[in-house]
């Protein structure tokens, strides 16, 4: 014990590759400039906040940008810790671009609030760091913190409002099992400490493979289920729907994009970096999640009122969807195939949903209400909402050649090119899902378009600038990466991870 | 200038100016609504213009090639690219989308229906033109799948919102099967492309490398497309959204369904299924031939037992489409090219028929039989030309359906050699009672609505021999709208009316076209 202490003496500062980790530092010092400006200005000037925010964000995305340009390649830090490779850089991207078009939808909501306008930024903030952290940790003390470091702030923003009993619940409902999943999941990870005597990601490879011993198997299995609670897998996902519909709108958002991206970031870097070799533990694990999760949330969906509530549900289903190929990642050659199908699938459903949570924001200004009913003959009087909430519910449902269709798409591709029984069994599952699917999505557009107006309140919405801003880049992504699903694909194809079987 | 020589910008310019037209409509008002019926109007016809382009640069005596071929990458990471070509099957299908679509917004230019907002209306029907033109010039698979999607929206939209009562309800039945079919089709295209070695999604490749396929699989791979394409057909057994949908459409969306969005269906079983898939094609053809057999029949009965004039003009569209079925069954080239035929002269004596149930319905309010009747003496033109449509539905030679039908019926004498000839023969005995029926429907719902006296409460009595319409004395809301064919809906309806003529009289005007294209598919499957 004492000898380690004295061994730290030598401890030589690590060099550090400041280009490499620019994109955090960045939002790391936007969270002190926010913080700081909170304490001095005055109310009225809080709207400065969200600004900063949102440059923040901007800002930290032109490293991301050279850093893809820079023909270094994979940069490792830390003794491969902490890698900057192609897989991080494009999610690096997709978090960034996700979050400003979130700090777009917040700024009125928080700004009309009345609660701590600062405070909300810097959690904000503070989550995507995490994020951003996520994708480049290849150790699991750094996945860990990581994943902690994203998800704390998240849990105080989902009780926001805070004298909104809702909102408390769900908070404390997001609080609990979160907490229960990262315990589940860090009892996994000591045991894969425990039999590879590492936690570097890629030093867990070589001794995760070869002969199933129980303990491998526990491992994995704690590992998968804890990232299952992350990503509101099916049975483990009873916390999202009340979250969902207790936090406000904007965090909402936040939580059902980002958050579950960053969930499935992590999932997909531990399968593939860490544990390819238990693949015999954790694909058929994954079939069921990924079976389950799809049929659960599409059928519990179908039932829904209350249109939050229904994409509750909706983005669990879909996050079955982004499941199901990972059911066949170590068949065959669909590695790469199935690494690309997620990042194209985060990247569209990512751009859509937030476009849907956009359409709810600004609709909900007017109506006051969260249910389905409240979008009655919407078309007829706000036909450009209308059209665009459409367009986001046809691309959620995957029809082309709106941007959903080419998620669903690459999924069943790379199901498909696995080419076992389970593959084709999971992909009529698939199919047959996304038939039901249609049915919610149809729903709301059959109140928009053919139903009447509840009330006979016909009056136009008001939908502020920033608002109009989110819609119009969710919108224009959504109908752009349909059309030319090869910009997506491209990302998804791109984004590799520098050591791994997918690699 | 390759571009400028082979003309091959043509078919993306065809397939893509309707958007073009939404776009502009897009930034017009909704309340200008002459505006924006002059836009669409115009797209369309500039669209057609193309349309007329392209049939004159068509070299007819190479019609079974691929011609004004463009390929340029479009999805790269998954071998996909935008291909597209026309060869004679497409043609006739292509010109047909495009003339429907003109006349249907010439129809419309005094005939938006409730709950109006033309703008919305006509932009739905200019992208679903985009989408059938596209299902047609399509020559790669996943290429062939939006296209064949895109039409889907636009024509749920138009049953659930400019739709009658049950709207609700038949545009999202529509929906559900359609989608349910085609997402079991996305799948079976998948594992052809895996199958095929993942090398291409281009359908000229997987025609030639399709058939390497072991013959299990590809019986398991053309039951996905199988249901797919059924589906949109419609065969029975998956035909029961086409009534409710065509019954609760809007008189523009029943022509259009039935003239265009029908024939997607089969245009996929002869241009993607069998030619892919020519042993599972063999395997299946008799299943095919006697779904189609008992389409035909089961449509006919169904058309005997309906009250609502709609509602039997669909029906019949399953009896009709049977009879294409039964044609491309016999995967003889004598029996697709009676298909192809039968496709387009369906689509335009069917789309006919649906104009003037359209044009009744404005009239009379009503579309059921038994209220209708005396049509001929109140509104004679109208009834003559349902007149004529029902004979050109029945079969009568020298109009267009008959050489659909004829065909069809004599290409399951010899069905290809293989095949059982007991079977397909008994199958031609049933369809030709199937035409013996189509007579017996056609002509008992002319007699009943056009023959006899108008009823009293349209204005007509039995003492008025004359049946005008001048009764002031008991006036009522109807009989004021009664009143004989408009200029807009002759318009509307001349070409239709001039073309089953012309290619009853004239068929080898579109035999000579199709015929060699259906050889080059025909050889595919060894026949």
């Amino acid at each position: 014990m004492l000898s380690t202490l004295f061994a730290a003496a030598d401890w030589v500062a690590p060099t550090v590759d400041y280009h490499a980790i620019a994109p955090e530092i960045i939002v790391a010092a936007g969270i002190c400039v926010v913080l700081l400006a909170d304490l001095f200005i005055a109310d009225r000037s809080k709207w400065l906040l969200s600004t900063v925010a949102g440059f923040t964000l901007l800002g930290a995305f032109i490293p991301v940008l050279t850093l893809g340009l820079s023909d270094e390649g994979t940069r490792s830090l830390f003794d491969g810790r902490y890698v900057i490779d192609d897989f991080s850089i494009v999610l690096k991207g997709l978090f960034l671009l996700s979050a400003y078009v979130i700090v777009l939808l917040s700024t009125t909501h928080i700004e009309e609030g009345d609660y701590y306008q600062g405070e909300y930024w810097v959690l904000m903030l503070s989550s995507i760091l995490g994020m951003l952290m996520m994708t480049s940790s290849r150790d699991l003390v750094s996945i860990f913190v990581a994943l902690e470091f994203l998800s704390i702030p998240a849990y105080m923003l989902a009780a926001w409002r805070k004298r909104d009993a809702k909102s408390n619940e769900a908070g404390v409902k997001y609080f609990l099992l979160g907490v229960f999943a990262s315990a589940v999941l860090l009892y996994g990870m000591s045991l894969l400490y425990g039999v590879a005597n590492s936690t570097l990601l890629s030093d867990l490879a070589s001794e995760m493979s070869g002969q199933l011993t129980s303990i491998r198997v526990l491992a994995v299995v704690f590992v998968v289920v804890g990232f299952a609670f992350k990503v509101s897998a099916v049975p483990f996902h009873t916390w999202a729907p009340d979250t969902y519909e207790g936090a406000p709108t904007p965090v909402t958002a936040f939580l059902s994009v980002a958050s579950k991206a960053a969930g499935f970031v992590a999932l997909v870097t531990v399968l593939y970096v860490a544990v390819p070799g238990s693949s015999d533990v954790w694909q058929p694990l994954i079939w069921v999640l990924a079976a389950l999760t799809m049929t659960v949330g599409n059928v519990m969906a179908l039932r829904q009122t209350n249109i939050v509530r229904m994409l509750a549900y909706s983005s669990i289903a879909q996050g079955g969807f982004i499941l199901m190929p990972l059911a066949v990642a170590a068949e065959g050659n669909s590695s790469a195939a199935v690494l690309r199908s997620v990042v194209t699938y985060l990247i569209v459903y990512a751009a859509t949903n937030l476009g849907m949570f956009g359409i709810i924001l600004a609709v909900s200004r007017k109506t006051r209400s969260g249910e389905v009913a409240s979008f009655g003959g919407l078309f007829s009087y706000a036909p450009g909402i209308g059209a665009l909430a459409t367009i986001f519910l046809a691309s959620l449902a995957g029809i082309p050649p709106l941007g959903g269709w080419i998620g669903k798409f690459s999924a069943f591709q790379a199901v498909l090119e696995a080419g076992t029984t389970w593959g084709y069994v999971l992909a009529v599952i698939g199919a047959v899902n996304s038939v039901i699917a249609f049915g919610y999505y149809g729903n709301v557009m059959r109140e928009m378009w053919m139903r009447p107006v509840p009330n006979g309140d016909t009056s136009a919405i008001a939908t502020p600038a920033p608002i109009k801003l989110a819609l119009g880049i969710t919108g224009l992504a959504t109908l752009a990466l349909g059309i030319l699903p090869g910009v997506a694909l491209h990302f998804g194809d791109i984004a590799v991870f520098s050591s791994a079987f997918g690699g | 200038m390759d571009i400028l020589r082979d003309h091959n910008w043509v078919l993306s310019v065809g397939t893509f100016l309707p958007l073009a037209g939404v776009l502009v409509m897009l930034f017009i008002p909704k309340v200008e609504e002459q505006l924006q019926k002059a836009v669409a109007l115009i797209t369309a016809l500039a669209t057609l213009g193309v349309g007329v382009y392209t049939l004159t640069l068509f070299n007819y005596d190479r019609a079974g090639e691929m011609q004004f071929v463009a390929q340029t990458n479009w999805i790269s990471v998954i071998k996909s690219t935008y291909y597209i070509g026309l060869d004679g099957i497409s043609l006739p299908l292509y010109i047909l989308s495009m003339v429907i679509t003109v006349l249907v917004m010439i129809y419309s230019w005094d005939h938006i229906p409730s709950p109006g907002n033309p703008k919305a209306f006509l932009m739905l029907m200019l992208v679903l033109q985009t989408g059938m033109a596209g299902t047609f010039i399509s020559q790669d698979l996943i290429l062939f799948f939006v296209f064949f999607e895109l039409v889907l929206l636009p024509m749920y939209f138009m049953i659930g919102v400019w739709g009658g009562e049950n709207r609700q309800y038949a545009s999202l039945k529509f929906f559900l099967y359609t989608m349910f079919g085609s997402a079991l089709m996305l799948v079976a295209f998948l594992a052809l492309f895996f199958k095929t070695g993942a090398e291409s999604f281009a359908i000229p490749y997987l025609v030639e490398n399709g058939g390497a396929i072991a013959k299990n699989t590809q019986v398991w791979i053309f039951a996905g497309m199988f249901i797919g394409f059924a589906v949109k057909v419609p065969m029975f057994p998956f035909h029961t959204w086409l009534p409710d949908a065509h019954t609760q459409a809007p008189t523009q969306g029943s022509v259009i369904l039935a003239a265009v969005l029908l024939k997607l269906g089969t245009y996929g079983f002869i241009r993607i299924a069998i030619p892919m898939l020519p042993d599972a094609a063999r395997e299946w053809a008799p299943y095919i031939g006697l779904l189609a057999v008992i389409g035909i029949i089961y449509g006919a009965l169904g058309c005997l037992a309906q009250t609502d004039m709609k509602r039997l003009i669909a029906f019949s569209s399953v009896a009709h489409m049977g009879f294409v079925m039964l044609g491309i069954s016999t995967l003889t080239s004598f029996g697709m090219n009676a298909a192809v035929f039968g496709m387009v002269a369906h689509g335009l004596i069917t789309g006919m028929l649906f104009f003037v149930a359209g044009s009744v319905k404005d009239r009379y309010h009503t579309l059921e039989i038994a209220r209708l009747s005396g049509l001929l003496k109140q509104v004679p033109h109208l009834a003559w030309i349902l007149g004529f449509c029902v004979m050109a539905s029945l079969g009568l030679p020298g109009l267009a359906g008959f050489w659909g039908e004829f065909p069809a019926i004599l290409s399951a004498y010899s069905p290809l050699s293989g095949l059982s000839e007991v079977t397909f023969r008994v199958y031609m005995v049933i369809a030709a009672m199937g035409t013996v029926l189509a007579a017996a429907y056609l002509l008992w719902l002319f007699q009943r609505i056009a023959f006899g006296e108008p009823k009293p409460e349209f204005g007509g009595s039995t003492s008025d021999a004359h049946g005008h319409h001048d009764h002031s004395d008991h006036d009522d809301a109807h009989h004021n709208d009664i009143h004989d064919v408009t200029v807009y809906e002759w318009v509307a309806w001349t070409p239709l009316l001039i073309g089953i003529v012309l290619f009853g009289v004239m068929p080898n005007l579109l035999f000579k076209l199709i015929d060699p294209a259906v050889a080059a598919i025909v050889t595919q499957i060894g026949g």
